[in-house]
Parts: structure tokens; sequence; C-alpha cells
């Protein structure tokens, strides 16, 4: 029996789609078996991020309206035979699924799957309550700014309350050079402020744009600092002791020269 | 000479945006924590009603139970008229 994992933020933006494909594609590389479900009804677009958009037939929609059988509806990934996905519907609304629907899904899927990743839209309405109802396990993505941890906050709190107790925290977007300047919160704000179990770190990193661009998760692209701390992610879920590492500095001009007066002193 | 510098090139603790965003965040998250649901409120009202009786007998339509956010702290501060001393209680050594 899987488990089933929902990636959630409040503010849309922050990287859950982006989570949830590398994230997905770092455990089927590991060899586990994984589907991720798309559950943005209206606004689906995981399946652009892996790169599977041409071979849609049926949806989440088709599922649970009982058009098509399950199986009929997953789609196999291009590079791992191990990783699938349930893509949403793009021409409903998010009330054409019922909260109870998606926890038989959720459980039809464990059945099947060791991993069920769900990818939740942003808000807090339906598709959000959609998204957490057949979920054991709830990972929160923030960016380090205001107004997206404040959201997590507020997630946070709706998470608890819905028995999805100790959610996990993913910071995405850091700048550690902007950390480095006193111009973004870093780590420890952030943790101190939300008191959650930080799952990792994902740095700022261009390799994000090209590899969306190319539907190939950044996880498979060994360059990419994104991708690393990704894949460290993913073993973290499957219970690997894998520390969080210091973000490797890249440290600019500025601090640069001033390291250098510094120094003369 | 190094005082300039460091004017020009960094900037004093409390003008980095980055506390400037996290008092920001810090006051916002008082202020979305401190919100309770009205149902939660009456039931909490309603065992306190239930304790404090025990000991004193006060004006349950007079009692009033808010939330506030002084100083940036949250308090739950409790208005409770009281009628009387419980004779019991008061002659309880
Ligand atoms: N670590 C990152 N570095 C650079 N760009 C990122 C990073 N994470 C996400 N992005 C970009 O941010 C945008 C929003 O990400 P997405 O995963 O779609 O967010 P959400 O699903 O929360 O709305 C996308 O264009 C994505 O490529
Ligand atoms: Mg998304």
């Amino acid at each position: 029996m899987g488990e089933v994992i929902v990636i959630t933020s409040g503010k849309g933006g922050v990287g859950k789609t982006t989570t949830v494909a590398n994230i997905g594609t770092s455990l089927a590389k590991e060899g586990y078996s994984v589907v991720l479900v798309d559950t943005d009804i209206g606004l689906r677009n995981l399946d652009v991020v892996l790169g599977l958009e041409n071979r849609i037939v049926y949806d989440i929609v088709d599922v649970t309206n009982g058009h098509c059988r399950l199986k009929q509806a997953l789609i196999r990934d291009k590079r791992f035979e191990s990783l699938y996905l349930l893509p949403a519907a793009q021409t409903k609304d998010k009330t054409a699924v019922t909260t109870e629907q998606m926890k038989e899904l959720c459980q039809n899927l464990k059945e099947e799957f060791d991993y069920v990743i769900i990818d939740c839209p942003a808000g807090i309405e339906q598709g959000f309550k959609n998204a957490i109802a057949g979920a054991e396990r709830a990972i929160v993505v923030t960016t380090p700014e205001v107004a997206a941890v404040r959201d997590a906050d507020r997630v946070i709190g709706l998470l608890e309350a819905a028995g999805l107790k100790e959610p996990d925290l993913i910071i995405n977007r850091i700048r550690p050079d902007m950390v480095k300047q006193g111009n973004m919160m870093d780590i420890d704000d952030i943790i101190d402020i939300l008191t959650v179990n930080l799952i990792g770190v994902v740095p700022e990193d261009e390799m994000i744009v090209i590899s969306t661009n190319k539907g190939e998760p950044a996880v498979l692209d060994p360059r990419s600092n994104a991708g690393e701390a990704y894949r460290n992610i993913a073993k973290r879920i499957t219970g690997e002791d894998i520390p969080i590492m210091p973000l490797e500095v890249n440290e600019g001009i500025m601090a640069l020269f001033k390291r250098l007066i510094g120094r003369k002193k | 000479m190094l005082e300039l510098l460091q004017r020009l090139f960094g900037r004093e603790e409390a003008d980095k945006s980055k506390n400037v965003a996290k008092e920001r965040l810090r006051l916002v998250l008082v202020q979305d924590r401190c919100s309770i649901s009205p149902h939660i409120l009456e039931s909490l009202k309603e065992d306190m009603i239930g304790v404090i009786s025990k000991y004193l007998e006060i004006d349950e339509k007079g009692l009033e139970v808010n939330l506030s956010n002084e100083d940036n702290y949250l308090a739950l501060v409790a208005s409770i008229p009281i009628l009387r001393m419980k004779r019991t209680y008061a002659e309880e050594k």
C-alpha cells in the first residue's frame, strides 16, 4: 500500500507543479512506482511540465464520472516506466469532482503505486479541499516572500484542522546572494515563524525555466542546483536521512568587495 | 574611511529589507492567527462560565470574551462581572 502526498501552498506560482514533477520523476528514477495527479482543474499544466501534453486522452473528471476506467486515463511517462500522470480536466470547473470521489480515487491509486503525489491548485476553496481529501501527508511549498509565507501559514492551519498534522515545508526560489545581502528572508527566519519541519530548500535556478521549456524535469539534469535539491527532497520523502546543506553561496561582487575590505582591517 | 565604505556598500541591520519583511510578516500573522471562529468562541465562553461558576456567582449575560491584539501580541481578554462570591468558598480557609 502506497502513500498519498499532497503538494500545496495557498499562493499560486510558488512552485507546486514544478515540485510535483521533479519529486515524482526523482522517485521514479529511484525505482519507485509513482503516479502524479493534477487536481488543478481548468488550469491543467503538470502535463506540460512533464512533456506529456500530446498524450492525453482522458482526464481526472472522466475517471470520477465513470466515462473511462482509471487505467485508461493514466499516461505513462516517456522516460520512466514506473511514472504515470493522471491529468486534470481542462474544460470543467473545480466543482466537477467531489471530496468523496477524490478519497476513493486516492484509495484506488495507492493500491497500485508506492507514491501518489497530488498537485494542488492555488487557493483554499473546493479545489484545495479536493486535493487534500485523500492525502495522508502534506508538503507545503513557499517562497521567501511575505505574501507566500503568510499564505503558507494559513494553509498549515487548514491542513492541521483537516487532520494532516505536521506538514513538511519546502522553501523554493531562495537566492543565496540576496539572503547574504540581507535582502531576502533566510531559512531560519521562515522556520521560526512557521514552526514546521523543513524538508528541503530549492534555490532559484534558470535551469528550471530551461527544463520547463523542454518538458524535462530538472532532476534529470546533473548540472541543475534546483534539480539536486529536489533529488534530495525525494530521498528524504522515502525516509533517507540527508542533512539539509547550507546553500552554496554565490556571493556576488558586492559581498566579495566587503570581505576584502574587512580583511585589510 | 571604513565607515564610509560600509555605509555605501552595506546598510544598517534595521534597514535591511529582510528585516522589514520579517516584521511585516510577524504583524500580519498575529492578525491572521487571532481570528477565531464565533462558534469556538461561544463554546469557550460556555466552558468558562461553567468553571468560574464553581467559585463565583457571575453575570452570565454581561460576560465578554474576545481575542485582542495589542502591542503585537495576542491576548484572550475576558470581562466577567461578579455578582457575589460563593459563601462556601469564602468560608473555607
Ligand atoms: N526554483 C526555481 N527557480 C526558477 N524558477 C522557478 C523555480 N521554481 C518555480 N519556478 C518557476 O515559477 C513559475 C511557477 O511555478 P509553478 O511550479 O507553476 O507554480 P505553482 O504550481 O505553485 O503555481 C514557473 O514558471 C516555474 O518555472
Ligand atoms: Mg500549478
